[in-house]
Order: structure tokens, then C-alpha cells, then sequence
């Protein structure tokens, strides 16, 4: 009994509290396919996944997988980012822009992404080209409004401030606007990243002969289930990967947000505690 | 020479905050701006170094009309108005961007040690309490030496011994390099200590309705028998004290 609570206690001490729930999932689950309570042609074992991915591993296929869906993403983002940052800066900095393009941009949005596919590959065809784009659509929007707001709501008294002190055009946006947009703008990327990773597995559901998309749809048409579940669980990977990579450079430049976060949680902590203490 | 010249204001909705207001203030004058809520101090203040434009009338600085804001005149908003994403350090680093780097450490070390912030200099701006942050803003105008220096209510958010305290480093800092001072105030006693002159604004129209000059030696003690007669008679021009 000690000993479990010592376990616990250096469980919850070591950041690990989050694996906890996991793990007595993938017991339960695992259990549940070796005793057959579940059928395992439907829900193989967490073991019988993870020998099918060290196979797909063997014989090279998965890193090939990987690398394309990996690349398909890299690019969407990359489009994507890039035309709504232009056009999110523009709309966001200039009044005159934002009434010329907004609603044209808005209504574009309200249409499913999906919708677009026949048409991108009647334009692009049916390889790399129309499935980047879709991609990149799915980017855009989440980066585009998150800075055309971030930019239209920087403080009009900070801006004040800076131009007391001389700070015009291009240093009042590197030294005030910038910096005061950031945070919304990290927002933007992460969220659209997020819908990249959604907008890549339905490009690839669509018709593809490589990426891990495909390998969804190949373990359904092969009924090897194991397939399917493992490329889930290396979406959920790499997805959660990516995420925590640009959580990570953006925390670089909004810092100054985190710290304010992390005394206030501080803060909230110490009012537990003494909460505790008056019980 | 800091001159307003019939300088009227009206906002797009039409509410004329100030009628038209005449003010020359000579190099190195100490003028106190009092005058009750809404009278339109922050307006002219405004004006005055360039943020907003008069609806009629100029502001000229030294023979030249300001349309916009110049680096000799500097302002403490009523707010603190800190960057978010800076250090108090870098905050007030932010007035010299004009300075080379290695003059830069040395100046804002003393602005930093005058407003009593040495030891906050690295924390955020989110981390200090409203009078440290004001205080800051103060060190922020103050470190690139204006001078014209507008301050909107510099000290109405800090405690009583600060405020004593940032009076006293105001006009250390006025014997060093004489700028022109321009400040709001809804304090009668600070406005007497430190001024030159006094005016006094009323509302509706927004308009100077009267001006003292404080011809008293300094350093003035607060309890100056002359200043309670002063006292009196603006409370009065303020409309708090039957006449
Ligand atoms: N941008 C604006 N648009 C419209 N009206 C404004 C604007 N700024 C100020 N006003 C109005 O102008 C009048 C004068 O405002 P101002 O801020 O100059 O007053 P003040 O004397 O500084 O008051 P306080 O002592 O409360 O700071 C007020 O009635 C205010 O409502
Ligand atoms: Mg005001």
C-alpha cells in the first residue's frame, strides 16, 4: 500500500499524471481482445497494432507513408499561411482593403472546403497540386481572421505611445504591431495547422496511392483493422507533434503572455493551498 | 515658447470639448491645468503634442506649427500605457530609440533609480502594481529629457508618499534642464507647490476660465500659510466652496 502511494506520488510529481489514463486504457482494451469479450477481427490488441506497425516499419512502406503525408501537409501550411498572412495584414492594417476583400473572403468561407475538390481536380488534376491546395484552403481561414482581428484590435493607446516617441511605418510595426499580434496570430497557425491535419486525411480518403490516408482506406479494403487503427493513432502523433512544435517556437515570442499565465496560475495555486490550510 | 493659438475642438459627434483656448506658456514655465471632470485637460493635452488635431486653431512650439508628434515634447498618459511584451527596462528604453545602445544602459538605469523601480526592472509590466506602473510611464517620459513635457495626472494614481516623493523628483528634474512643464491635476495643493501658474478650465464649452500666477519662492512647504489663501480661492473657482 505505501509503495502505491509513493508510486502515485512520484507519478504525479514527474508531469506524468497525463499517461495515466492511457495506459489503463490500452490494459483494459487490451485485455478486453485477449479474453475475447471483443472480437479481434473488429478490435485487434494494442499488440497486435503495434506488430503491425513495427512490420509496416520492416519493410520501409510506413516512412514512406509518412514522408508524403508529412510533405502534403508542409506544403498546404505553407501556402496557406503565406496568402493569408498577406491578405490578413493587409485587411488588418488598411480599412480600405479590409472593405474590398473581406466579404469576398467571407463568403469563400462559408462554402465547405470539400466543395472545392471536384473543381481543384478538374484544374489541377488528381496528384499533389489539387490536394496541396485543398490543404492550404483549410489553413488559410483560421490564419487569416485570427490576424486580421489580432491587428485591428491592438491597442489604439499603445500606437499612441508609439508615435509620441517617433516610431512610425515600418519600426512602428516591428516594435508595436508586431508584437501586440503575435499572440493571435501563433493562435491562427495552430488552429490552422489543426485543420491542415483534417483536410490532409480527407484528400488522401479522396483518392491517393501513398500517405497515411491511404493506408486508412487500404486497411478498411483489406479488412485488416489493425492497419486503420495504427494509422489513426500516427495521425494523433504527428498531429499532436506538430502542434506542440509550433506551441513551442511561438512561446519563444509571446513569453511575456506565458509568464503572465504561469504567475496567475501561481497565484491561483497558493489560494488552494492556504484554501487547504483554513480547513 | 509653447503657444496655443485659439485652439477649438469639436469631435465627430459634434461635442465641441473645447471653445476656442489661448495658452502661451514661456520656456521653462511650470503650468498647472485644473479644472473639473469632462472640462476637456486631456483634449488640449492632446493637442498640444500633436496626437490630435484642433478643429480651428494651431499649436505652435518655438515658431513652428505641430501637426504631429515631435520628439521634443513628451506625455504621461493618464494611464500607465506600458507594452505588454516589454520589461519595465526595455519600456523605458522604448523613449530612446533615437540614442546609440551604450548611452541608452546608463540613462535608463537613472530613470529606473529616480522613480524607485530599480529592483522591478526586468519584470513585466502585468507583474507591477497601478502605481509601479505609472511610475514607470513617469521614468519613460522622463529619460529622453523633452523639452516640453505634458503629464496628464502623472501622480493621481499613487500613494501619498510616492506622489510627495515624484513631485519633488519632477522639479529636481526641472532645476537640471529647465523644459517646460504642462500638467493636469486634480490635486489644488499639487498644483500650487509646483507651479508657476494655474490655470483654471471649466466645462461646456470646454475654455480656460482663469489664470494665477504663483509668484512664491521655492522650494514651497505644503503647509505655507500663503498657499491655504491660494487654495481657497481656487476651490472657489472650481465651484467647491460657496463664494
Ligand atoms: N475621442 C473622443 N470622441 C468624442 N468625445 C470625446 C473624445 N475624447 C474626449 N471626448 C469628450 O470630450 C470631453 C473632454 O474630455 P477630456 O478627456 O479632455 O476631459 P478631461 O478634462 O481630461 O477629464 P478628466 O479630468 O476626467 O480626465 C469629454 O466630454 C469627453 O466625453
Ligand atoms: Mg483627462
Amino acid at each position: 500500500m505505501k509503495a502505491l502511494a509513493f508510486l502515485g506520488r512520484g507519478i504525479k510529481r514527474s508531469g506524468l499524471l497525463g499517461f495515466v489514463f492511457p495506459v489503463l486504457l490500452l490494459l483494459v482494451w487490451e485485455s478486453l481482445s485477449r479474453f475475447g469479450i471483443v472480437r479481434a477481427s473488429l478490435l485487434p490488441p494494442p499488440s497486435a497494432v503495434a506488430l503491425t506497425l513495427r512490420d509496416l516499419a520492416r519493410s520501409g512502406e510506413l516512412l514512406g507513408h509518412i514522408e508524403v503525408t508529412l510533405m502534403r501537409v508542409a506544403f498546404g501550411f505553407a501556402g496557406g499561411t503565406l496568402a493569408a498572412t498577406v491578405l490578413g495584414a493587409l485587411t488588418g492594417y488598411s480599412d480600405l482593403w479590409r472593405r474590398l476583400l473581406d466579404p469576398l473572403l467571407q463568403a469563400i468561407r462559408s462554402i465547405p472546403s470539400i466543395a472545392w475538390v471536384p473543381l481543384f481536380v478538374l484544374w489541377l488534376g488528381i496528384f499533389e497540386a489539387s490536394k496541396d491546395t485543398l490543404i492550404a484552403v483549410g489553413v488559410f481561414f483560421p490564419v487569416y481572421l485570427n490576424l486580421m482581428a489580432g491587428i485591428q484590435q491592438v491597442d489604439r493607446k499603445l500606437v499612441e505611445v508609439a508615435r509620441v516617441h517617433g516610431y512610425r511605418g515600418v519600426a512602428l510595426v516591428r516594435y508595436v504591431l508586431l508584437p501586440a499580434t503575435l499572440p493571435t496570430y501563433i493562435t491562427g497557425l495552430r488552429g490552422g495547422l489543426g485543420l491542415g491535419w483534417m483536410f490532409v486525411i480527407a484528400a488522401e480518403l479522396m483518392g491517393a496511392s501513398e500517405g497515411l490516408g491511404f493506408l486508412l482506406i487500404d486497411g478498411q479494403q483489406t479488412g485488416r483493422p489493425a492497419i486503420i487503427i495504427a494509422s489513426i493513432l500516427l495521425f494523433g502523433c504527428f498531429g499532436k507533434l506538430s502542434d506542440m512544435a509550433l506551441a513551442r517556437i511561438g512561446q519563444r515570442f509571446t513569453g511575456w503572455q506565458d509568464s503572465f499565465k504561469a504567475a496567475k496560475e501561481k497565484e491561483a495555486n497558493a489560494s488552494d493551498r492556504s484554501g487547504l490550510q483554513a480547513i | 515658447m509653447l503657444r496655443i493659438d485659439r485652439v477649438s475642438k469639436r469631435f465627430e459627434n459634434g461635442l465641441a470639448a473645447l471653445s476656442p483656448v489661448d495658452l502661451t506658456i514661456e520656456r521653462g514655465e511650470i503650468v498647472g491645468l485644473v479644472g473639473t471632470s469632462g472640462c476637456g485637460k486631456s483634449t488640449l493635452l492632446r493637442i498640444a503634442c500633436g496626437l490630435e488635431t484642433p478643429t480651428t486653431g494651431e499649436v505652435i512650439l518655438d515658431g513652428e506649427p505641430v501637426t504631429e508628434p515631435r520628439s521634443e515634447v513628451g506625455i504621461v498618459f493618464q494611464e500607465p500605457r506600458l507594452m505588454p511584451w516589454l520589461t519595465v527596462r526595455q519600456n523605458v528604453g522604448f523613449a530612446l530609440s533615437k540614442f546609440s545602445k551604450s548611452r541608452r544602459g546608463p540613462l535608463i538605469d537613472a530613470a529606473l533609480h529616480k522613480v524607485g523601480l530599480t529592483a522591478f526592472a526586468d519584470a513585466l509590466p502585468q507583474q507591477l502594481s497601478g502605481g509601479m506602473a505609472q511610475r514607470a510611464a513617469i521614468a519613460r517620459a522622463l529619460v529622453a529629457r523633452p523639452s516640453v513635457l505634458l503629464l496628464d495626472e502623472p501622480f493621481s494614481a499613487l500613494d501619498a508618499f510616492t506622489r510627495l516623493g515624484l513631485q519633488d523628483h519632477l522639479l529636481d528634474i526641472w532645476r537640471e534642464d529647465k523644459p517646460t512643464l504642462l500638467f493636469v491635476t486634480h490635486d489644488i495643493e499639487e498644483a500650487l507647490v509646483l507651479s508657476d501658474r494655474i490655470v483654471v478650465m471649466r466645462a461646456k464649452p470646454g475654455r480656460i476660465h482663469a489664470q494665477y500666477e504663483i509668484d512664491l519662492p521655492r522650494p514651497r512647504r505644503r503647509a505655507d500659510p500663503r498657499l491655504q489663501v491660494w487654495k481657497e480661492r481656487l476651490l472657489q473657482d472650481l465651484d467647491l466652496v460657496a463664494a
